[in-house]
């Protein structure tokens, strides 16, 4: 009898929770997310021995909050204050959990409303990872990717690649990377330099890479001539770029260019400029 | 050979009682928890699932451990007292030194099959969760799945767990079971922070308190050199030599414990 009871209530019970949420759902409330323990020296007070399964909980709660806010309806004003935070929480706690490194520093980079758009806080938290692991060139390289993305600062990202590059298990393209880096930013003696130096590579590829990027370094030294000798008034002919395609006048900005046709093309930051 | 042998004896009768009183129930809690996990975790974690299943299987294999070595560890010598079968117990050819170690081989096996249960359905768990993951996207884990080192890491888990039992006996041995159980948490607490008591010195200045501190890190157990969790999933190194001190240290350590309940049991007076 006190068992069927027993079902009867429960079974009572959770029609009532359904109706109640069809029904009468609670009150809709934009509250912000709170962080209760900010301080990573106390998490892991709170979990001795366990900091890494503590680590996990925070990333899980990272992920949710980031997710939460970007995806958050328009009415919602997108609130990022705490993604740094649970970041530095999740990293103190596993100073070796690569994901929360790479990851946090893209979402940190992210401009507001997509993201909280504050790089300095990216670059903040790669140097922690590099802190706790000189080594993982990973997270050089990617230094240098919210260097060139984000701050659009080209001779810091060319060294944090380059850095990168140099750093035990790296792979061989993050050399070339740090050169078109340099060139994209206008640093093209320095550029110059390091494709030469990757020139004499081992790679034969690397080599075949070097030779048409100075190649490209050579028709922008061409072009820079032609267009000293037009700003003194003179009327130069077009040359030809170093692979023999003689060089063309873009229609939307007047200027000497290489043509599509050449294998130069396109020249470091021809195609499309960076952002 | 005949102390091992009536020792044995106790250790069997131990380990038949923890049969009875269902402690292998936590098995099945933790393989629920696991693969519960291992189903839920792919959603929420980035691809994260192989590092906070080990993670989780780790903490979890160490909380449940230390658990039972409390709860079960606690009771293992009040209990006779309290039923009065300590009475017709030691009224058998049997010293009461190889009573308190029986009993503590006794719960060491029930926390050795235990572990190794756990062990083996953590593995099988990593089996699925890594079974089709593709080559290069395992090859960016920071360890494989199927890591033979998380062996060192379960290794020092019961080691830490044996310690623990070694603790809770030791009160066991005097105490009633609550302020027992109260004690060994309590030194298993301030044993995970025993760096900090060490380094005392350097945030009072009364030179008395550095130093009560100083032998207080010396003499209680250093319960965070058998943590080497996070090192294993993260496919740090853990040497030889460290695994070798540790299991020393511990051993040293429990039969400083087990000595000490001896003296104290051989020395009560159940009038």
């Amino acid at each position: 009898m006190n068992t069927i009871a027993a079902a009867l209530c429960l079974a009572a019970a959770v029609a009532l929770h359904a109706f109640a949420d069809r029904w009468a759902p609670p009150p809709s409330v934009d509250a912000p997310a709170l962080l209760y323990v900010r301080s990573a020296v106390v998490a892991k007070r709170v979990a001795p021995g366990h900091a890494g399964l503590a680590a996990d909980v925070y990333w899980i709660r990272t992920l949710q909050h980031f997710g939460q806010e970007r995806l958050a309806p328009p009415g919602h004003v997108r609130n990022y204050s705490l993604l740094y935070p649970l970041l530095d929480l999740t990293t103190t706690l596993d100073p070796y959990f690569s994901i929360a490194y790479r990851f946090g520093a893209i979402f940190l980079g992210e401009p507001y409303p997509d993201g909280p758009g504050r790089p300095d806080l990216a670059i903040a938290l790669l140097r922690k990872g590099l802190a706790a692991q000189p080594g993982k060139w990973q997270y050089m390289q990617d230094l240098g990717f919210v260097y060139y993305w984000h701050l659009r600062d080209y001779k810091a990202a060319a060294e944090a690649f380059q850095r990168a590059s140099q750093m035990p298990g790296a792979p061989n393209w993050l050399r070339p990377l740090a050169a078109v880096t340099l060139a994209e930013g206008g640093h093209r003696t320095a550029s110059r330099a390091m494709w030469e130096q990757l020139a004499q590579a081992d790679e034969e590829w690397l080599r075949g890479a070097a030779q048409l990027r100075l190649a490209q370094l050579d028709a922008m030294d061409t072009m820079d001539g032609w267009r000293r000798a037009r700003a003194a008034g003179a009327n130069p002919p077009l040359p030809s770029d170093p692979s023999g395609t003689p060089f063309v006048i873009d229609p939307a900005s007047g200027d000497i260019t290489v043509a599509r046709e050449s294998k130069l093309f396109p020249l470091p930051g021809q195609l499309q400029a960076p952002r | 050979m005949r102390t091992a042998r009536a020792a044995g004896i106790v250790a069997i009768a131990v380990f038949r009682e923890s049969v009875r009183d269902k402690i292998f129930y936590n098995l099945v809690l933790f393989a629920v928890l696991l693969v519960g996990a291992s189903v839920l975790i792919g959603q929420l974690t980035a691809g994260q699932d192989v590092k906070i299943i080990k993670d989780l299987g780790l903490s979890a294999t160490s909380v449940f451990g230390v658990f039972v070595a409390i709860f079960v560890g606690i009771s293992l010598v009040s209990k006779e007292v309290d039923r009065r079968s300590v009475y017709p117990l030691l009224a058998k050819p049997i010293r009461r030194s190889e009573l308190i170690a029986g009993k503590y081989a006794g719960l060491l096996l029930t926390l050795l099959l235990n572990t190794a249960v756990m062990t083996i359905a953590l593995y099988t768990v990593l089996f699925f969760l890594s079974r089709g993951v593709p080559e290069n996207i395992q090859h960016a884990w920071d360890a494989p799945a199927l890591d033979p080192a998380l062996l060192k890491a379960i290794a020092l888990i019961y080691v830490d767990v044996a310690v623990v039992t070694a603790v809770a006996l030791f009160f066991s041995s005097y105490s009633s079971p609550m302020l027992s159980a109260v004690f060994t948490l309590g030194v298993y607490v301030v044993g995970q922070f025993n760096a900090d008591l060490k380094r005392f010195d350097q945030i009072v200045s009364a030179p008395a308190a550095a130093i009560i501190a100083k032998t207080a890190y010396y003499v209680l157990p250093d319960f965070s050199r058998f943590d080497v969790k996070l090192a294993v999933v993260h496919g740090v190194p853990v040497s030889g030599a460290y695994m070798t001190s540790a299991v020393l240290y511990a051993l040293a350590y429990i039969a400083a414990l087990l000595f000490g309940a001896m003296a104290i049991f051989s020395r009560r007076d159940f009038k």
